[in-house]
């Protein structure tokens, strides 16, 4: 109940901050984009449209995680509302939680609304519903509550512009750290190889949420491949959390 | 009477600048109030009060010490129902409405719909603000914020509020407002324990007080204990005498137009000048015999210091 009435109010928050809006009309105009994109290029136009839809979707969903999370605990503490609130009968992991979810609320009505505009353009050109583009937006919701609690993790004690580069950089290397995958199969055994794989382990694999390939060029996904990404998503934002609760409950508010 | 907050030995330091140089904030603070009292922590800036509440009511943890409100450790949930906080300068979610926003207030509460509504209604009446309720939080004046500030600490019906410089950067009006409001909680049965540095209005609604300097409790006890009623001087404001007359007298100085402010600070010496007035026939226009203030007490301790 505390947590619910906390998340509601940081969803109205949140809804009233115009670099979301901002975000959504560029999301749209990227969308609206592809259009001419697939003009220009050789080969299935309606592929373009998903492809480069799909990925405007996750890449200006986790600018909106990123941007509006990491400000989420520090305006709270910068300005002092926290006080009033941990002073009442709450614990902090109540408040802290309330938050998240109030952003994730917020994120879920934005990406339903990015998802529309991106459906309605693959409908004006297929003429059908693509129900399977469901699932990879699915996908990209696991995603971006996963850079939501990164992101709180980083407000929890850092400063917005700061957290949005610590966040930014997660999402980057979540992208990118697959490649290390491919390194490992390459490199000799060893401690390079060891060393690799440690890394790789600890690195987040944001690849595991992205079955846009899979599903714009209508491929077979194994459904262990999906449970593998929904516990990954779980179990990964569960930890985050988790650390963002141990920051936060020992933190003083100066 | 009973013991509604007991402080033992609270020691708080915080790390600052680049090198996290540590800085003593509170250096064993022990201090306790009782049921029904408005108590008075004074201080001048920077001397711990705020960092003493914010120990309290859980913002900051304490290195060393112990903190009780009504028998309960004071982070427990027990102790946090019976207890209302009113911050300084306070600032809230300026989107909500001023019903919105003790509405949600009222959730961390679990207060119960209907109940919720009543109360909502009955608290905008104590704090005069009835005809802002759908107002948003961001075009109140800051008098209003203190009101609605007032509001929500007040939401859970505490026994025991603080009241965090309550009475800062308010206009007299606005001064008098939260001063009757604290006046009715007293008379209500509540225990307020109010931070400030606004002495006047300390020595009018408080019944005790404690003084800290540099994170140390210099002086506490009743008011009129810590205050001698002795007779410090007395202000005549005369007229019709000269001042070679009233030589030697006392503190001479020339007030508007024929009247003079004269200082007297022996007692026999104020019998001397009224019988001089009446034989010079002139006019006694006040008589004030000036005991110690608070503020008197408190310079005097900060002084020392």
């Amino acid at each position: 109940m505390k947590i619910k009435a906390i998340a509601l109010n940081t969803f109205k928050e949140a809804i009233r901050d115009r670099i979301l809006y901002l975000l959504l009309f560029f999301a749209a105009v990227c969308i609206i984009f592809s259009r001419l994109l697939a003009l220009l290029t050789v080969g299935d136009k309606v592929k373009i449209i998903k492809d480069v839809g799909l990925t405007s979707l996750s890449l200006f969903g986790a600018l909106m995680a990123i941007l509006m999370g990491t400000g989420l605990v520090f305006k709270e503490i910068d300005k002092k509302t926290i006080y009033t609130i941990v002073s009442k009968p709450i614990h902090r992991y109540q408040f802290l939680l309330g938050k998240f979810f109030g952003l994730v609320l917020t994120l879920f009505v934005m990406l339903l609304l990015m998802s529309f505009i991106f459906l309605a353009l693959v409908f004006f050109h297929t003429f059908t519903i693509e129900w399977e583009m469901f699932v990879a937006i699915l996908f990209i919701f696991f995603e971006l509550c996963l850079v939501t609690s990164v992101a709180l993790l980083f407000s929890c004690f850092s400063t917005p512009i700061l957290s949005s580069v610590f966040s930014l950089a997660f999402y980057l290397i979540g992208h990118t750290a697959w490649g290390l995958e491919t390194l490992i199969k390459k490199i000799p055994p060893g401690l390079g190889k060891t060393m690799a794989q440690a890394l790789y382990h600890f690195l987040p694999d944001l690849e595991n949420f992205n079955f846009k390939t899979e599903i714009v060029q209508n491929l077979d996904i194994p459904s262990e491949a999906f449970l593998y990404s929904v516990l990954y998503g779980i179990f990964y934002t569960l930890f985050v959390l988790i650390l963002a609760v141990l920051v936060f409950r020992k933190r003083d508010f100066i | 009477m009973a013991m509604v907050l007991k402080i033992e030995n609270l020691h708080k330091s915080f790390k600052l600048g680049f090198l996290l140089k540590k800085m003593k904030i509170l250096r064993g603070i022990a201090l306790s109030v009782e049921q029904g009292e408005v108590f008075g922590y004074l201080g001048p800036n920077g001397a711990g009060k705020t960092t003493t509440i914010k120990c309290i009511l859980g913002l900051i943890f304490p290195e060393e010490g112990k903190i009780e409100i009504f028998g309960h450790p004071h982070l427990s949930p027990k102790a946090k129902e019976k207890t209302g906080f009113l911050p300084e300068n306070p600032y809230f979610y300026d989107h909500l409405t001023a019903s919105e926003f003790l509405d949600y207030y009222s959730q961390l509460f679990l207060i119960k719909k209907e109940e919720k509504e009543k109360k909502i209604k009955s608290l905008l009446r104590l704090v005069d603000l009835e005809l802002s309720a759908d107002l948003q939080l961001r075009k109140f004046s800051r008098g209003m914020l203190q009101r609605i500030g007032m509001a929500q600490a007040l939401l859970n019906d505490p026994s025991l509020i603080f009241l965090d410089e309550p009475l800062g950067g308010l206009d007299p009006l606005g001064r008098k407002e939260i001063r009757d409001i604290i006046v009715r909680l007293k008379d209500e049965g509540k225990t307020v324990f109010l931070s400030s540095h606004i002495l006047q209005d300390i020595e009018m609604i408080c019944t005790r007080v404690a003084i800290i300097v540099n994170g140390e409790i210099i002086n506490q006890g009743a008011l009129q204990d810590l205050i001698s009623e002795k007779i410090l001087f007395t202000e005549v404001i005369l007229s019709g005498v000269g001042e070679k007359e009233l030589e030697g007298m006392g503190e001479y100085f020339s007030g508007h137009g024929d009247r003079t402010l004269l200082k007297v600070f022996k007692e026999e010496n104020v019998e001397k000048v009224l019988r001089l007035v009446q034989s010079s026939k002139g006019k006694v226009h006040s008589l004030i015999p000036r005991t110690e203030t608070l503020e008197d007490l408190f310079v005097e301790i900060v002084k020392k210091r």
